[in-house]
């Protein structure tokens, strides 16, 4: 019997065409860790024509919301998400980088004053994409290490 | 109708060249009047909030000062203690509280970005006066009427920024603006407390040439207005260190014996060691007119902003 390397899933949603290395990011992001109840697959480091090598993460029984996909997009904006129902490509999304990232980084600057007790959300503004830079809508100032600040 | 009716000013770089150039030529009307020999009714019936929610001596009288001169009155607190702000109040609640009290919200607030929050809560004109180490706008609209009123023009003025040009950012907005009006720029600093590498690049992407110098009189032959900063003491670990730099920045008499007859000295104040007392005499200084031009520049933009003189 030949074993397949990884299956098709009956509904749920494949995030393909990840920066190799950047699947266990991708897992972190959507929260996968013990309390899951459905399957995950991820495969690492897989051939691919586009981009070399690259890495797919796919999960059961679960669909991504917009916030989820701009955070997926800051640290892979060359993945493409594919909503999967009864075993078809239902719909088929590439992720693209928003002009703002919008609740889904953790504010740095402790001088800021979206750090304070104030009834927003933080907000940052993607001053350029490639490499990626984002600087706060409030303070102006630029964000580092953007992956480790994704909420 | 002018644009600037109910603009917000958070910061100098939202301000095109025309818009400088409105302000300056507003501020210089507004003279006479800033001087007590003119009446002016133009603000009459409006009220303009100054929350200072840190101390702040020029600054606040200067707004409130530009507002009695236009006929206009002013409301607000300095200092948070007895406000409702010490029992936990967001800034963006007091905010929505005081827009029902004025027509236009002066801002300062030891929090960076501050006065863009309290903007997005209110449909009022928020005027930033000083946001932690963030913004000054409308320091940096004195500092440029100041070489516009007393150079003529801004444009092709040779301007050296003197001091700690790496954490000052009111010294930095002023840079922008300087490049913007084409003033050629000259950055005289120790070497810990250079400009900032990205507003270098951000200058050189523009296409405008700068020079940087460690030491004064490398350049003071050259310049038309020192712009002389404060160099703090907490910037340096070693206080023997810290005299030495400040001691070599120090404009006096004899720093100045090379300069040009018309050369400016200009400070935002207060000033420490920076400059010694003996320039305040020579026709170089000009520190104090330009406290005084805090007031005909705040008046124009209070009178732009509330519609006065439409």
């Amino acid at each position: 019997m030949r074993e397949l390397r990884v299956t098709p899933i009956k509904n749920g949603t494949v995030i393909d065409h990840i920066p190799a290395g950047l699947a266990l990011k991708v897992l972190k992001i959507l929260g996968i860790g013990d309390s899951v109840t459905s399957t995950v697959t991820v495969a690492m480091h897989v051939p691919s024509h586009a981009m070399g090598w690259k890495d797919i993460v796919k999960v059961e029984d679960r669909e991504l919301g917009a916030r989820e996909i701009d955070k997926i997009a800051l640290i892979a904006p060359t993945a493409s998400v594919n909503v999967i129902r009864n075993y078809n490509v239902a719909e088929k999304r590439r992720v693209t980088l928003p002009d703002r990232a919008v609740g889904i980084l953790r504010r740095a600057n402790p001088n800021c004053i979206s750090n304070v007790r104030e009834p927003i959300e933080s907000e940052f503004v993607v001053r350029s994409k490639s490499p990626l830079r984002v600087v706060c809508k409030y303070c102006d100032r630029e964000l580092e290490e953007i992956v480790a600040h994704i909420v | 109708m002018s644009d600037f009716r109910g603009r917000d000013v958070l910061s100098i770089r939202e301000f095109s060249r025309a818009d400088i150039q409105l302000v300056l030529r507003t501020a210089k009307k507004m003279v006479p009047i800033a001087l007590g020999e003119k009446r002016s009714r133009s603000l009459e019936g409006t009220i303009l909030a100054n929350l200072f929610y840190e101390p702040s001596t020029r600054t606040r009288l200067s707004f409130e000062s530009a507002m009695a001169r236009l006929g206009g009155r002013v409301l607000g607190f300095s200092g948070v203690e007895g406000t409702s702000v010490q029992k936990g109040e967001t800034l963006a609640d007091t905010i929505r509280m005081v827009e029902a009290y004025s027509d236009a919200i002066v801002l300062r607030h030891p929090q960076e970005g501050a006065a863009r929050l309290a903007a997005e809560f209110t449909e009022k004109p928020v005027i930033n006066a000083g946001d932690g180490a963030g913004q000054h706008p409308t320091q940096t609209l004195l500092d440029l009427y100041t070489i516009w009123d007393e150079k003529g023009e801004v444009e092709g003025q040779t301007v050296a920024l003197v001091g700690d040009l790496r954490y000052g950012r009111t010294v930095h907005s002023l840079a922008y603006a300087l490049a913007e009006l084409g003033a050629h720029l000259t950055f005289v600093s120790p070497p810990t407390l250079e400009m900032p590498h990205e507003i270098l690049e951000h200058l050189k992407e523009q296409g405008l040439s700068f020079r940087i110098a460690h030491r004064l009189h490398e350049v003071i032959r050259d310049v038309d207005v020192l712009y002389v900063t404060r160099i703090q003491k907490e910037r340096f670990p070693d206080p023997q260190e810290y005299e030495a730099v400040v001691g070599s920045y120090r404009i006096d008499t004899e720093a100045l014996r090379e300069a040009k007859r018309g050369l400016i000295v200009m400070h935002p104040l207060p000033r420490v060691m920076e400059i010694a007392p003996e320039v305040d005499r020579t026709k170089h200084a000009v520190y104090f007119k330009q406290a005084f031009n805090a007031v005909p520049v705040r008046m124009a933009l209070l009178d732009l902003i509330l519609g006065g003189s439409e």
